[in-house]
């Protein structure tokens, strides 16, 4: 079994209006960011897991956001997979 | 008729929705805990309002997960009748019992308001004792109420008439704006505010029917979506 650290990102669909980053973007603008626009509010989560291998974490994390971490009605979601040292390595 | 209304950590219109199916509508009513897996007993199982798991991740993402949630799959299936009211509503999209989803209000803002409701589909369980076009004043207390459904979806919900209520003017007419359509409060696709599955038998609607159930609360219009769910329940046996 190894460690992994994952990174879930989930944000609205890009078809969807996202009023949390209308709002935003006009924030932006009115600090003067003249520059900014397709503003999107998501959320990142965040975890460890222990798996045999990374494709089978990768295969779990899929599945976490199939299942439970994303909407895919009104969200679209990404991830990354990074492996963790060992935990003695850690603890060295 | 015997009705069961869930209660899962964080309802609180449970105590409510309680009152009107046991004193109003005169049904024979108990609380199902949220851990419950025997639904045998009931003909309706209403879901209340309220905030399931601090509305943490998505509002409904966990409470769906629940025990009784599985039965609820069972009791839909057998053509018991299933009703979510706002949080309620969330958790049977969430547990795919209902299509589609609801997100947070184009305003941003919650939202806590006497709304009108125009009746589309008066076919249904839920709504036989109402008239195709009839216009309801019942509440919504919602941020999370903005119906939404891919393009072909939305499609098919029209053609079958799944579409139960939505959200109108006083007169029964749809607020077109496009933007800051204050007679669609949240800016529902289709100005949607109630849905029924393909079978019928299941409804969500973000508005709150059990808060305008008694003259007392200046609308009574909820109480015959209520008085139409006990009626199915005669008729069925």
């Amino acid at each position: 079994m190894a460690s992994f650290q994952v990174e879930v990102r989930v944000s609205p669909r890009a078809d969807l209006l996202d009023p949390q980053g209308k709002a935003v973007e006009q924030a932006l603008k009115r600090l003067g960011f003249a520059g900014a626009s397709s503003v999107r509010v998501g959320k990142l989560i965040t975890l460890t897991l222990e798996a045999p291998s990374r494709e089978e974490a990768h295969r779990l994390v899929e599945e976490m956001c199939a299942k439970l971490l994303a909407n895919p009605v009104t969200e679209d979601y990404s991830f990354e997979v990074a492996p963790l040292p060992a935990p003695a390595a850690r603890e060295g | 008729m015997r009705a069961g209304v869930i209660v899962f950590p964080g309802s609180n219109c449970d105590h409510d929705t309680f009152h009107v199916l046991s004193q109003i509508v005169g049904a024979d009513t108990r609380f199902v805990f949220h851990r419950e897996t025997d639904l045998s007993d009931l003909d309706l199982v209403v879901l209340p309002g309220g905030f399931s798991y601090g509305d943490y991740l998505r509002a409904g993402a966990i409470a769906r997960l629940s025990p009784v949630i599985e039965a609820l799959h069972e009791f839909a299936q057998r053509g018991g009748l299933v009703m979510g009211i706002c949080n309620g509503f969330q958790i049977l999209c969430e547990a795919g019992l209902l299509p589609g989803a609801l997100a947070v209000n184009t305003c941003l803002e919650f939202r806590c308001q006497w709304v009108h409701l125009r009746v589309e589909n008066a076919a249904t369980p839920f709504t036989s004792s109402l008239s195709p076009g009839q216009v309801l004043r019942i509440p919504i207390a919602h941020q999370e109420g903005r119906y939404i459904a891919p393009p072909d979806l939305l499609e098919e919900l029209e053609e079958n008439g799944q579409v139960v209520f939505r959200y109108c003017r006083p007169d029964g007419s749809l607020d077109l704006k496009e933007r800051e359509a204050p007679y669609n409060p949240n800016g529902s696709l289709n100005h949607i505010a109630g849905i029924v599955n393909r079978q019928g038998n299941v409804l969500g609607m973000m508005p709150h029917p059990e808060r305008a159930s008694e003259k007392v609360l200046s609308s009574e219009d909820g109480r015959a979506i209520f008085m139409s769910a006990l009626a199915a329940v005669g008729a069925a046996r």
